[in-house]
């Protein structure tokens, strides 16, 4: 294993973990598709934020970036219930159109982002270990990748600490946490705040779709199991890292798209998971 | 401007593939989004699109040809596999089927997208276009396409029209279906397979990621101009065809326009415009109708107010203060000015010297609000066996929506009485 080989799989691995955390309530919550919506409505953030910075998006324009994750909620709860359109279609039309937006934008501007449309699909995790962060001293720090999404995770674990007792009682029993005065709307866009800010994040290395395989397949796996949180939590970001590793081998031998397999081997940890509990009753 | 008139003439026989193409995939994905959209399915659509892309790759990995058919085949194969295994894990297990939906939908697509990869980094020289079924390929449709399409839409279309009955039980209660006798499972079967037909040629227009919108959102803005399932979907064909339309003629005259995403927001546009303006369901009829309630209902209760402080008095034209009014009942800031100014234009009140009266067809109609707040009272009171200090807020509410038939009605039923349950009189109808 080389250290290009190594910086990949640190990379998935740590996109897999800011994932982890918010997909597990996404799921717990019955929103897996909040978590698509999202992901794919990023991406005009995006692109606005690339022009503006010029080539590269610096962390407070991702901060931007996800914001637009944020407004895409405030839209679908708008269009749900001030036009009266059934949740699924409020959740579909609003998500496109962003996304056809962000696509409209690339093309407009083809050649000022960094952005393609194959990026947007599927990321390029296996360019990760060439853009390096180097210091004016000449210091290589390591590929700039893995700096965001480190400080990514270490943001969400924070929130996550600070935030997790409003989060738990909002997800297991709403009418419960607002009797004692846990604001249900406050947590639920924080929560929104946390997909979008690990899709934002992981927007580069995987794409809009993938994305959501590290969102909802941990998490889903894990919920088969799990009967705690913490210990969902634990499991999803287990399997997140071991979908990165197996999946960047699958790569290699496939001489495939890195994150596609990635979001394979999440597909099949789960098939296996799911045999495992048929035949080993809990 | 040339480039206008080249395709609003269809001058160029490339420009009549692309628009005949673009048509019928728009229309048909119209077509059959309705039933999707009413079975509240918009996302399963969306799987659904995903789900195919392993399927083409899988056709050209299998055949080592780029035959719009095969790709078909392997498009409905994986796509059918997706809907199923979906529905079973929904059945049959602990993950709920939206979480089904989106990891299925990121799981097939991430398969498709290693399978494309693997075909393009294996230096196959004919691999070339494959990559087109992510963002569609609306502008290089060819007479092959075309064909597969029109030949597909035949069958579509026409599958629909035979099956048209049981898919609308199917889309408005499938247990109601059930029990009157047809066939739910083959008809849910059915519709899948032309769901998921039509979703393998749709992506050729706009791709896999944004199939999804030519399904839901013609449905969506079609549903807010009518209650008839037949209108809705004459109205979203023809929004789908326009949507379509449109979006090619923007991406042809403008130069490097992708199709797929114009064609997306031309439909989101006439969709957002239905939800504003259509009439009946649309935000601002809505809008104007609440506001419309709202003013009767404040013009009702301060014509109640009037004939309720007459009643203390014993003089039901008597002058009032606006204080007493306003401390009769708190009214919301401004409120009482704007209530009184219209009920003088209707001439139901009328200002003498800083005071306030009603006028004798003030007082026609105060009577009528304040019988109708009392005979709800007693009909609560007999009918629900309500207290009589229960009674008072829910005839706050009924006394400005009963019609006069309503009226009457309860007039019998109660069997013309006098007195409410706290003993005061009925005004008698007039």
């Amino acid at each position: 294993m080389t250290l290009n080989d190594f910086w990949i799989i640190l990379t998935a691995s740590l996109v897999a973990l800011c994932c982890a955390i918010p997909g597990c309530f996404l799921v717990l919550r019955k929103m897996a598709m909040f978590g698509d919506a999202i992901s794919h409505a990023v991406l005009p953030g995006l692109v606005v934020a690339y022009l503006i910075s010029g080539s590269r998006a610096s962390s407070v324009l991702l901060f931007g970036a996800a914001l637009t994750g944020l407004l895409v909620t405030f839209i679908i709860e708008f269009i749900q219930k001030k036009m009266r359109v059934q949740n699924d279609a409020a959740i579909g039309i609003t998500y496109t159109f962003l996304f056809a937006v962000g696509v409209i934008l690339i093309s407009l501007f083809a050649g000022q982002t960094d952005l393609d449309q194959e990026c947007v699909l599927y990321g390029e995790i296996a360019f990760v270990p060439f853009d390096t962060i180097t210091l004016d001293s000449g210091l290589v720090l390591g590929p700039r990748q893995v700096w965001i999404a480190g400080g990514m995770l270490v943001t969400l674990l924070v929130i996550l600490r600070i935030g997790y007792r409003g989060l738990y009682l909002t997800t297991f029993d709403a009418g419960y946490a607002s009797t004692l005065g846990v604001s249900v709307a406050l947590w639920h866009y924080v929560l929104m705040g946390m997909v979008s800010l690990a899709t934002v994040v992981s927007f580069e290395s995987v794409g809009a779709i993938m994305v959501i395989a590290f969102l909802v397949g941990p998490a889903a796996t894990a919920a088969l199991f799990a009967k705690r949180l913490p210990v969902m939590i634990g499991i999803a970001a287990f399997i997140g890292v071991l979908s990165s590793i197996t999946g960047y081998f699958l790569a290699i031998v496939l001489n495939a798209s890195v994150s596609g397999s990635i979001a394979v081997m999440i597909g099949v940890i789960f098939a296996f998971a799911l045999l495992l509990k048929r035949f080993i009753p809990s | 401007m040339k480039n206008i008139r080249e395709f609003l003439f269809l001058t160029e026989p490339n420009i009549i593939l692309v628009v005949l193409g673009t048509l019928i995939l728009c229309g048909m994905a119209a077509l059959v989004g309705c039933f999707t959209f009413l079975r509240k399915r918009a996302l399963v659509g969306d799987a659904i699109s995903h789900s195919v892309l392993p399927g083409v790759c899988l056709a050209f990995i299998l055949t080592g040809e780029k035959n719009p058919l095969y790709f078909l085949i392997g498009a409905i194969a994986t796509g059918l596999a997706s809907l199923v295994i979906m529905e079973w894990l929904g059945r049959n297990n602990k993950t709920r089927p939206d979480t089904a939906i989106a990891l299925l939908l990121s799981v097939f697509f991430g398969l498709g997208i290693v399978l494309l990869t693997s075909i393009q980094h294996s230096g196959n020289a004919g691999q070339a276009g494959l990559d087109k079924f992510l963002f569609g390929k609306a502008a290089s449709i060819t007479q092959d396409d075309v064909l597969l399409f029109a030949l597909s839409a035949v069958f579509i279309v026409g599958g629909i029209l035979v099956l048209l009955r049981g898919f609308y039980v199917l889309s408005f209660d499938e247990n109601y279906a059930q029990s009157i006798g047809f066939p739910v499972k083959k008809l849910r079967f059915a519709l899948a397979f032309i769901t998921v037909w039509s979703v393998a040629i749709g992506i050729q227009a706009v791709g896999v990621v944004l199939m999804a919108a030519l399904l839901i959102t013609p449905a969506l803005a079609a549903r807010m101009w009518t209650d008839s399932i037949r209108h809705m979907l004459l109205i979203a064909v023809f929004i789908g065809l326009l949507s379509g339309y449109t979006g090619a003629f923007i991406s042809y005259t403008a130069p490097a326009m992708p199709t797929g995403p114009w064609i997306v927001v031309m439909a989101t546009l006439m969709a957002v415009f239905s939800m504003i303006f259509a009439p009946k369901r649309g935000y601002l009829t809505r809008w104007r109708e609440a506001r419309k309630n709202k003013r009767i209902t404040l013009e009702e209760n301060i014509l109640k107010l009037f004939y309720a402080l007459g009643e203390k008095t014993g003089n039901p034209n008597g002058a009032i203060i606006k204080e007493d009014l306003n401390n009769a009942r708190s009214f919301e800031p401004a409120q009482l000015t704007i209530g009184l100014r219209i009920l003088q234009k209707k001439g139901f009140v009328k200002d003498f010297l800083q005071t306030w009266q009603l006028t004798p067809e003030g007082l026609v109609a105060a009577q009528r609000v304040v019988r109708l707040h009392r005979l709800w009272e007693l009909y609560l009171q007999k009918y629900l066996h309500l207290n009589p200090d229960h009674v008072h807020d829910d005839a706050e509410a009924m006394e400005h929506v009963i019609t006069p038939e309503i009226e009457m009605q309860l007039d019998a039923l109660l069997g013309n009485p006098l007195t409410d349950p706290h003993n005061t009189k009925i005004p008698p109808a007039i």
